[in-house]
This record gives structure tokens, sequence and C-alpha cells, in this order.
């Protein structure tokens, strides 16, 4: 992107506000995200930089959002935080449940979406496979579709057959509706991953495998799975945190109860906005942040696998 | 798989006929057949994998689309509560004066309403098309055990709106369980005393004019995505690998962060007491007491949305303009263009894919978005998924819903189908 010896003034005086412009647009898409990390330690209950805050005074600063995330809806919140207290926190703190319920969610409904997606992901990869695009344009359709149109027709379907009362050996499968929905928004994401890794995949080698004695499942999961395992792995993440962030299917389909932390913000922002909303984000941005990094890894193991040029 | 040639086709002397050189397996099946049975085989295994998803999708995707269609067309809350009008219903031709016998069969139908508690129910579906119907029949059937004959000037002396050719023309209509009649109410037009299609009061016309708002800040959203993204996705596509993947993080980042999170980042920049405004307040460009209103509004929904959608122009645009060959532009240059013409002429042209693949994407998620508009869209900036979400919570008119949300759906599939037509799905890339 150097600029030439001979470049004209002109071009010189373009390049660098063609520069200043993407700074600008960077600013833009950047800035929103990182400026809720300050503003969660505000001591005030505002949303914008008090002056204590703007001279660096320690006093602006607090941690008090965040202790408010463990303490709201605790039963007893002001004893002495010994063990009990923390139990409290584990039992009764609202975003703590919200917590919770969103890993199970989210964990269930990557297992389906991750193993479905892969072994789906290996068949389509095919060449043989019949029906290729039509089959694929099904797959990827829960991923284009808009969300509340799916959760509409979730709302009357799962009304319809009452999937709240269903039973296994008695006993009532709790978020079972939410985890299938889910799952199907993850499954786009784990077709789309995996069968982008699939494309550089070698099929001599499971031949190779096959010649050398191997059956097919000694095969799949000896040389198969080793070699597609970054996009299984970025797949399973796509879905998790597509389930980890969904809020409309749960406002639809989730009973009183199910609180998950997309909805638990949901009705922070519309209703009670607090800072709490924003450690809470803040929360959620870091842990985007350790996402953003193992994926980053995962696409260099992926490509030094595959032969290809390390980036 | 062995094959073998017959032996008298290795034999020079005899020419071999057409049957004798048809290559066959050991166990003598025509190769032909062997292989076709082979690829047979193949097939089945690779669509005996996709299997087990298809089958999920279509239970937990498929299935509920198809039951929201049917909720469109298919509304019984009325039709199953009134079997004697129904009969005078489906005797009379529309148009025809209510008489004595409608009445009849009206009050008749009102009493059992009132024995099985169904009234509101019923109330509520004649109310969709007709506001203050449900009370109409809520009342109307407290007091129908003790109506007298002529049942005519009974039922109209409890309430004279029950003479209304409008409430006829609208119990016709619900009478039958299959009706088209919610698509008219999501397109602004509704059905005379005769039965003909005209058009809603203006005041009452929403969605027609929402879903054209719609596909316009849906397209405004693209084009103002498609302008920031461009330079953006230039720079990162003619650095160095080492720094635009550190770049690239300036994309992805957003890309991985919550909806929800990036939506409250916007309330806390925009909003009147926000970081923006206070900062424009303390630099003196805009006073404290005309702060400006920036979200909740239709400002606050293209601005977010932008934000959000970004990446999705950005990362498609990317993967088009790395594999530019600079040479070209470099050899225009060389015969003489300027670097304006160099761009226009030969740099652009070749981004057109990606512009088409990030376009058409952020449009069709653009589209049918739901969740910023609702939270910082305010009354002025929302979306058509915002109606469909108000009459599924709100209103519960269920049926209008499903004919909204299906209209939409029809959009959005031929977006879809365009999609995969110019772009193919298979090309879809994520991060």
């Amino acid at each position: 992107m150097a600029l030439p010896k001979h470049a004209s003034t002109l071009e010189r005086v373009w390049h660098y506000t063609y520069l200043v412009i993407c700074g600008l647009i960077f600013l833009f898409l950047i800035a929103p995200i990182l400026i809720v990390i300050p503003l969660s330690f505000n001591a005030e209950p505002y949303f914008t930089f008090t002056q204590k805050m703007m001279s660096f005074d320690p006093e602006g600063f607090s941690t008090r959002w965040y202790d408010l995330l463990l303490t709201f809806g605790m039963s007893a919140p002001d004893v002495a935080r010994d063990g009990s207290w923390w139990a409290d926190v584990w039992q009764n703190s609202a975003w703590v449940q919200a917590a919770k319920n969103s890993v199970i969610v989210g964990v269930f409904a990557t297992i389906f979406a991750t193993v479905l997606g892969t072994i789906a992901a290996l068949g389509l990869s095919r060449p043989e496979m019949p029906y290729r695009r039509l089959i694929m344009a099904i797959l990827i359709s829960p991923m284009i579709v808009p969300i509340i149109i799916t959760a509409t027709g979730l709302f009357f379907f799962y009304s319809s057959i009452q999937i709240s009362k269903w039973e296994l050996f008695g006993w009532q499968i709790p978020y079972l509706g939410i985890i299938l929905a889910h799952a199907t928004l993850g499954i786009p994401f784990v077709i789309i991953t995996v069968t982008a890794t699939l494309v550089g995949f070698d099929h001599s080698l499971t031949r190779a495998a096959a010649s050398l004695g191997a059956n097919p499942r000694t095969t799949f999961f000896k040389v198969t799975m080793p070699l597609i395992l970054p996009g299984v792995i970025s797949g399973a993440l796509f879905a998790f945190v597509t389930s980890f962030d969904e809020v409309v299917a749960v406002l639809f389909i989730g009973a009183f109860d199910e609180q998950t932390i997309p909805r638990q913000m949901w009705n922070g922002i519309r209703e009670q906005i607090s800072p709490a909303i924003l450690s809470v984000a803040t929360i959620l941005v870091v842990i985007s942040i350790l996402l953003l990094t193992v994926l980053e890894l995962l696409r260099r193991r992926s490509e030094r696998l595959r032969g290809l040029s390390p980036g | 798989m062995g094959k073998q040639m017959t032996d008298t086709a290795n034999s020079l002397d005899n020419r071999p006929t057409q049957a004798e050189i048809d290559l066959t397996t050991v166990d003598g099946t025509p190769l032909k057949a062997a292989l076709a049975n082979a690829q047979k085989r193949a097939r089945r295994r690779a669509l005996f994998l996709v299997l087990p998803l298809l089958l999920f999708v279509l239970i937990t995707f498929l299935a509920p689309i198809g039951q929201m269609l049917l909720r469109s067309v298919h509304n019984p809350s009325f039709s199953d509560h009134i079997p004697n009008l129904s009969v005078w219903f489906d005797e009379n031709p529309a148009g025809t004066e209510p008489g004595e016998a409608a009445y009849e069969a009206l009050v008749l139908d009102l009493r059992s309403m009132r024995a099985d508690k169904t009234m509101g129910i019923a109330g509520t579906r004649i109310n969709y098309d007709l506001p203050g119907s449900r009370s109409l029949f809520t009342s109307t059937a407290r007091k129908a055990g003790a109506l007298e004959p002529p049942f005519q000037e009974a039922v109209i002396a409890t309430n004279e709106k029950w003479a209304n050719p409008k409430l006829w023309q609208v119990m016709r209509g619900a009478s039958s369980a299959y009706t088209v009649d919610f698509y008219l109410a999501a397109l602004d037009r509704t059905r005379d005393v005769n039965g003909d299609i005209v058009a809603v009061d203006d005041d009452r016309k929403i969605y027609a004019a929402n879903f054209l708002k719609t596909l316009f800040l849906a397209g405004l959203i693209t084009f103002c995505c498609l302008i920031l993204a461009f330079p953006v996705a230039h720079l990162l596509a003619t650095l160095p690998l080492r720094q635009s993947n550190l770049l690239m993080i300036f994309v992805l980042l957003p890309f991985w962060t919550s909806l929800l999170v990036r939506t409250t980042s916007w309330i806390v920049l925009l909003q009147s007491q926000g970081v923006v405004n206070d900062t424009l307040v303390a630099t003196g460009i805009v006073a404290d007491e005309s702060r400006i209103q920036m979200i909740y509004n239709q400002t606050g929904t293209i601005v977010a949305m932008i934000h959000i959608l970004l990446p999705f122009m950005i990362l498609p645009l990317y993967s088009v303009m790395r594999p530019i060959n600079p040479s070209y532009v470099r050899a225009a240059r060389s015969l003489g263009a300027t670097s304006w013409t160099a761009f226009r002429r030969i740099y652009l042209p070749q981004t057109i894919p990606g512009m088409g693949a990030g376009g058409l994407l952020v449009f069709i998620l653009g589209v049918g978005y739901y969740i910023t508009p609702a939270l910082v869209g305010g009354a002025s900036g929302q979306l058509i998924s915002n109606f469909i979400a108000f009459h599924m919570q709100k209103s519960l008119n269920w049926s209008l819903a499903a004919a909204l949300a299906t209209l939409l759906l029809l959009m959005v599939l031929l977006l879809y189908w365009l999609y995969d037509r110019l772009v193919g799905i298979d090309n879809l890339k994520l991060g």
C-alpha cells in the first residue's frame, strides 16, 4: 500500500485522505464496542463519562455494577460474604441463573447442531450427492429466514404439539423447545464452516486408509476427523455464540422462568436500563475477544494442516 | 472390481461381435450396470449421511413455517361456534338483507356460545375487522337467554350495532375457517358491504407503506454499508497479509460481539444524555438545551443497523478483492490511464461479484431485522418485523401476524433464490 515515488501531490493528498477515511470507519466499527468497557466501571448510574472519570479520579470508578450482577435477585445480599453468601449467589442471583440457563441451552444446542451438521456436511461434500443445491439451500435457510418468522412459526408449532408437556420417563425435559430451536439456528454455521474445510480435503487419504485395512469408522476417527476438526470446532463456536446471543425465539417460546442472558438483557434494556447492563456487555465483549483468539489459532492450525501458506 | 475380457476378444483371428467386447465384472454383470449400481450405492450413502439433519430441520424448522402458513389462511375461532348462522350464510348469497331467520340463528348461536363461554373468542375474531365487536358479542350473549321472538327487533333493541350491514358482511367472511382476508388486511385491503375488495380508509393504511419503508430502509442501509465497506475492504485486501490480519480484528470483533451488546452501545453513545451528545455540548457545537435526538427514532435504527451489518459487507468484498491481481491496474496506468480511470475501468468491475454478494446478504438480513429496531427504533424506526411481533404479543391477532410474516418470507425467499443464482450458497463464508 506504500505510495510510489512518482506519485503526484494530488495522489499523495488523496492517499492520506483515504487512510484517514479508513481509520474513521475502523473507529466506527470498534468504538461502540470498546466504549462500554470504561463506562461499566462508572460509579454513578449514568451512561456517560462523569467529570471524575474524565480526570481519572479513582472515586469516579467502581465495580458496583458488577456487584449488582451478583446480588440482584439474592435472598440475603447484605450479609457477610462467606461461603453461604456465595451459595446464595449461585442459587438465587438472577444473572447467575440466566448465565447457567444460557450455558445449558447453548451447550446442548451446539452438540445437536455440530454432530448432525458435521455428518451432513460430510455427505454434502461428496461429489455423488444428489439434489445437493436444493438440500444445501434448505439447510442454510434458518440463517436467512428472519428470526421473527422462525419464532412465529415455532410458537404456533410448539403450542400445537404441546412440547412443554413432553416427558421422558416421567421427567419433563427443561428447555427442550429452546434447545431444538437454537440447534436449528446454529446448523447453517456448522454446515458452512465444515463444508469449507472439506473443500481442501484430499479424498485419496481416506482411500489410502481403507487400502491399508482401516474400517470406515477407524478411517473417520483417525484420518478424516483430525483434518476437519478445526472447521468443526469453529462451526461449533459459531453455533454456541448464535445460541448464546439469541433472544427472539426465547421470548416467543421460552417459559416464564426460562431466563437466559440475552432475555435478561433485553428486559433490562426495555425496562429498567442501568449500567449493570454495561457490565454484562463488558463481560460478553471479553468473551468474544477470547473466542476470536481461539478462532484465529484454529484458522492458522487448519491452514498448516492443509499445507496452505501460514498467515 | 475385477474385470476380464472374453477369450474371443483376445484372439485376432475372429473379429469380436458387439456383445463379446462388452466388459463384465468377475461375477459376469456388465460393467456398465455394475458402475451404475456402485454409483447408486454411493449416492445413497451420501444421502444417508444428510438424512438425519434433513429430518431434524424438517421437524424443527420447516414444519413450524408450514404451520405458520396454515395459520395465515385458517382461523376457525368464529366459524367453529356458529352452527346455525353458517347454515343461513350458506343458504343466502352475499348482500342478502338479514331477516328474522338470520337473527333467530344468531340468537341460537349466541346462547350456545354463552353455554360454552366462547363468545369472547368468536367476538375477538370479528373484532379484528370491526373494532368494538368483541364487547358487542359478550354483552349480547349474556342477554341472549332472555330474548323472545321476534328476534330481529329484540336483538337490535339490545344493541343497534347488530343492524350494521358491515357487521353481517364481516361475520359472513369469518363464517368459513379458510380465508384470505388476513392477506387482504396485510395489504391494507378489506371487503365492503357487498364482499368486494376495496382499500381501507387512509388513516388505517399501515402495512403496505411499512413494507415499502422496510424495503427502502434496507436498501439505504445496504448502500451505506457498501460505501463504508469498500475503502476498508480495499485497504485490507492490498495490505500485506500480516498487517491486514491484524486490522481484520476491527471487523471480526464486532462480528463476534453479541447483537444486544452492540445495540446497547449505540443507546449509550447516542441517547440525549449520552457520550456523543455530551461531547458535542462540551465542545460547544450544540447548546445544552438543543441536544440532538439520535436514538429511539429512524436515525437510531439506521446507524445501529449499519454498524451491525457492516462486517457482512466487508467480508465478501474482501474475499473478492484479495485475489485481484494488482498488475492489471499497473498495466492500465502504464498505458496512460489516470489513477481514477484505472480504478473505474479496471479495478471496480472486478469487485462487482463481491459487491453483489455482500449487498444481497446485507439486504436480506436487513429486511427481516427485528431486535435493533425494537430496541432503538422508537415509533418511527419500526420495520415490518416489529409489526409481526406486535400482532403476536400485543394485539394477539395471530392470523394477521402469520399473513404479514408469510409476505415477508416470500420477499426473503425471492432474494435468497436470487442470491443462490448469482452468488451460490456454497460461496457463503464466515470470517
